[in-house]
């Protein structure tokens, strides 16, 4: 069963990014990235982090994403040219690529005492506690403030995308005065 | 049918996963032109990384590296939210969106 399971969703996985790669218009790698993060959110689930699993799909699949094709829309992105990448890319870039990949499996392959993942782990510890009460006794004792800080994060983050994006100095004939309007006001 | 339910995966092969994950954003990141693909690159890259958090949450029984990852999630998402703010912002001064083309700091 968790076998099958593995194998069909990272299956999925995999020819999402491929397909992300492969793909030549931002909506359809957008989709592809949909996939590939619908996928991983069941092997959290395989893997017993029912939190995290639902918190991918909400997150992730949800908000990241649609922000994103709301973008590739608003853009009216089109198809980029299909190339392989400039010279350097190319020629550095992708043998060190397979050179990381290889080191990373020749490692994860030679690692000693990796366990193994069963579908009974994980839904409760020995004292019975289920993977959200442990996350939520962890995450409110020992880590407030880090999480209070994650909060201040987000909304620095909220203020600084409205800055950026807001139409203050729109189009290109008035932008030195735009500027020099938002200096006059500073 | 117990046999069925108790079958087992190697946590090996959840890592070779992620790092594939990895590994195909750096190349994405690489050959991508446009500044959206590229910037899609770099959250399968996270997504790559956060799998192989959970799996060694899994492996030590430990939650530690669930928060990790949570905490990973959050910063993904304030990031994507400036970046393509950023993105938002270039392609109305540059109006393309081709990274080749956005070479230059000033205006």
């Amino acid at each position: 069963m968790h076998l099958i399971v593995f194998f069909i969703f990272a299956g999925f996985c995999l020819a999402g990014a491929i397909n992300l790669l492969l793909q030549s218009h931002p909506i359809n790698s957008a989709l592809s990235l949909i996939v590939v993060m619908v996928s991983l959110a069941v092997l959290y689930l395989l893997l017993g982090a029912e939190f995290l699993a639902i918190a991918q799909v909400i997150v992730y699949a949800g908000a990241i994403m649609v922000l994103f094709t709301f973008v590739v829309m608003l853009l009216n992105a089109g198809r980029e040219a299909r190339t392989l990448g400039s010279k350097a890319a190319l020629r550095v870039g992708l043998p060190a690529v397979v050179a990381i990949l290889a080191l990373m499996a020749t490692v994860i392959l030679k690692a000693q005492g990796l366990g193994a993942a069963r579908l009974s782990d994980g839904l409760t510890d020995v004292k019975g506690q289920t993977n959200l009460d442990q996350l939520g006794t962890v995450l409110f004792t020992k880590l407030l403030l880090p999480f209070e800080v994650t909060s201040v994060l987000i909304l620095i983050a909220i203020l600084g995308a409205v800055a950026l994006a807001s139409h203050e100095n729109q189009g290109t004939g008035n932008r030195e005065q735009g500027t020099a309007e938002r200096t006059g006001e500073e | 049918m117990s046999a069925f339910f108790q079958q087992e995966v190697p946590l090996s092969w959840y890592l070779l996963l992620s790092a594939v994950l990895f590994s195909l954003g750096v190349v994405g990141f690489l050959i991508k032109r446009n500044l959206i693909t590229v910037f899609m690159s770099i959250e399968l890259m996270l997504n790559g990384v956060n799998l192989s958090f959970v799996t060694f949450a899994q492996q030590w029984h430990a939650v530690k590296g669930q928060i990790f990852v949570f905490f990973v999630m959050m910063v993904a998402a304030a990031e994507a939210a400036v970046g393509l703010a950023i993105i938002i912002a270039v392609f109305r001064a540059r109006a393309t969106l081709d990274v080749d083309r956005i070479d230059r700091m000033k205006l």
